[in-house]
């Protein structure tokens, strides 16, 4: 299978503070990984590393190919990745279909609108909607994700997209996380609700004080159950 | 003669136009100074010496290399924006992880050697530049007679603002201006080159700035301190406006000009204080501004 991203060494901080002590992991074509690990434990700032948006990183970050750890923001999206933050980052100065739109296209063979709206049904009828965080919580999750699925991005970056959200809206993004894996994206998924990620994924790291603790497959989750317990303290 | 409240209408009509000539050149600087706090956070001091610069510039051009008005309006800014490129490439690019105040201390103390630096080389008494000849004369309207030229400037600036304007909230480039201004590091996730953003946008609102100037330069004199008096009161103009604010700092600048030339007709005394007082007013209801929504 051929590797999308390697990870080796990461080290990432924040100005003074340490928060990557060496993370090593990998994400195949077509893969939906998850990264489990309590608060605190370095999954958004894994993220965010591989993004570039953290104040120092140092190891091997490579996409596609192309080492980039020390690479530009900017630069590293267009090898075709698409990252949705934790805090959804919806624009208020910019209308629902603005904030749908903006993300230019980085690769060949994104999502045409009118698929998006079929996906994402509620955004149609909103996308007059004159400020973008006028939305639900909800639905600004919805339009964090459907914005990046224009853009021929291959490689989805999807931090905590069920927090906070009612169980009914969950179970529509586990839906949608299902047919984005059939149509080819590979997507690597920050997550908290292990229940909504267990179904889905493919593999699972789970996370410790800025390390990769642990790393195993679907079908082995079976048998880690009672170790995530431990891990996750649930 | 007709008379509002004891005024005979041509004096009030003089004075409204002053205020109006005045109000385009608030509306233009406050506009640029705008553009530039909304991306950059940054207070662009050297605002007023830029906008001395490109009345310069069209001195130089005409003077020393022939170029006419209606070039000097396109080469002015352009030279004058090229520096601002430069300035924000070299300088106020180390500055933005910085507290704010290193921003507005530098951009302070460029004002102050561009500023010197003019009034050692050209002297503070002032350089003469002619109204382009197809801009001379003017129209009687009755009840007033209206400079062409300064009808010219009126009708320039208002299409320069409503055009900054449209471009920032109708167009997707200003989608992107309006998204970076938020949240800078996601847009850049989605793989827009914004350092080189935030430096062409310093880059056209110092060009704004030259081409006041440049408009300017047939109405005042060339002089190194025109932009040191006039930038006072562009920054009350932008803090009654509401900083980062497009709309705001055009109405506003409009407004505070016909504002200023009433107060000369019906109160005189006041004419010098009374946008201040206005902007002590705003500053006390409203401190966000106007039209600010921070």
């Amino acid at each position: 299978m051929a590797e999308v991203l390697r990870i080796e060494h990461l080290h990432a901080w924040y100005g003074e503070s340490h928060i990557l002590h060496g993370v090593d992991l990998t994400v195949n074509k077509g893969e939906v990984v998850t990264l489990l690990g309590r608060n605190g434990s370095g999954r958004t700032t894994t993220l965010k590393s591989i993004m570039g948006l953290v104040g120092r990183r140092a190891g091997s970050i490579v996409v596609q190919g192309q080492e980039t750890v020390s690479w530009p923001t900017h630069r590293i999206a267009h090898l075709g990745i698409g990252y949705c933050p934790e805090e959804r980052a919806i624009f208020s100065s910019l209308s629902v279909e603005e904030n749908l739109m903006l993300p230019p296209r980085i690769g060949e063979g994104g999502m045409s609108v009118e698929e998006i709206y079929d996906m994402f049904p509620n955004l149609r009828e909103r996308r007059k909607t004159a400020q973008g965080t006028k939305l639900s919580g909800g639905e600004q999750q919805m339009l964090a994700m459907a914005r990046i699925l224009r853009t021929g991005a291959h490689l989805l970056l999807l931090d905590e997209i069920t927090e906070g959200l009612a169980p009914v809206i969950v179970q529509a993004l586990g839906r949608v996380i299902v047919k984005l894996k059939e149509r080819g994206f590979t997507i690597v998924l920050v997550e908290q609700n292990f229940r909504f990620a267990a179904p889905l994924a493919d593999r699972f790291y789970v996370m410790e004080h800025g390390k990769i603790a642990e790393s195993f497959t679907a079908v082995e989750l079976e048998s880690k159950t009672q170790l995530l317990k431990e891990y996750l303290g649930v | 003669m007709t008379e509002i409240f004891g005024k005979p209408l041509p004096v009030i009509m003089g004075q409204m136009l002053i205020g109006l000539i005045n109000g385009s050149f608030y509306a233009l600087l406050s506009l640029g100074l705008a553009v530039i706090f909304g991306l950059l956070n940054i207070i662009n001091f050297t605002h007023g010496a830029q906008y001395m610069m490109g009345a310069f510039a069209a001195y130089f051009l005409l003077n020393k290399l022939g170029v006419n008005y209606w070039w000097a309006l396109l080469l002015a800014p352009l030279a004058v924006g090229a520096t601002g490129v430069i300035i924000e490439r070299l300088m106020l690019s180390k500055l933005y992880k910085l507290d704010h105040l290193y921003g507005l201390l530098l951009t302070f103390g460029l004002a102050l050697i561009f500023q010197g630096a003019f009034r050692h080389q050209f002297g503070s008494a002032g350089l003469p530049y002619s109204i382009p000849e197809s801009l001379s004369g003017g129209q009687n309207l009755g009840f007033m007679f209206l400079p062409n030229y300064r009808a010219w400037v009126i009708v320039a600036s208002l299409t320069v603002c409503l055009g900054t304007w449209f471009v920032i909230e109708r167009t997707k480039l200003g989608a992107y201006l309006r998204a970076a201004t938020e949240n800078p590091s996601m847009v850049q996730a989605f793989g827009v080159n914004v350092p080189r953003m935030i430096t062409l946008t310093y880059g056209f609102g110092v060009a704004l700035a030259a081409l006041a100037g440049v408009m300017a330069a047939p109405i005042y004199q060339v002089n190194p301190l025109m932009g040191a008096d006039t930038i006072i009161v562009v920054f009350a103009v932008v803090v009654i406006g509401g900083m980062g604010s497009i709309m705001g700092a055009v109405v506003t600048g409009f407004g505070l000009g016909i504002i200023e030339g009433l107060t000369k007709v019906f109160y005189p005394e006041a004419s010098n204080t009374v946008i201040f007082v206005i902007m002590a007013i705003v500053l006390m209801i409203r401190p966000q501004g106007l039209f600010g929504s921070r």
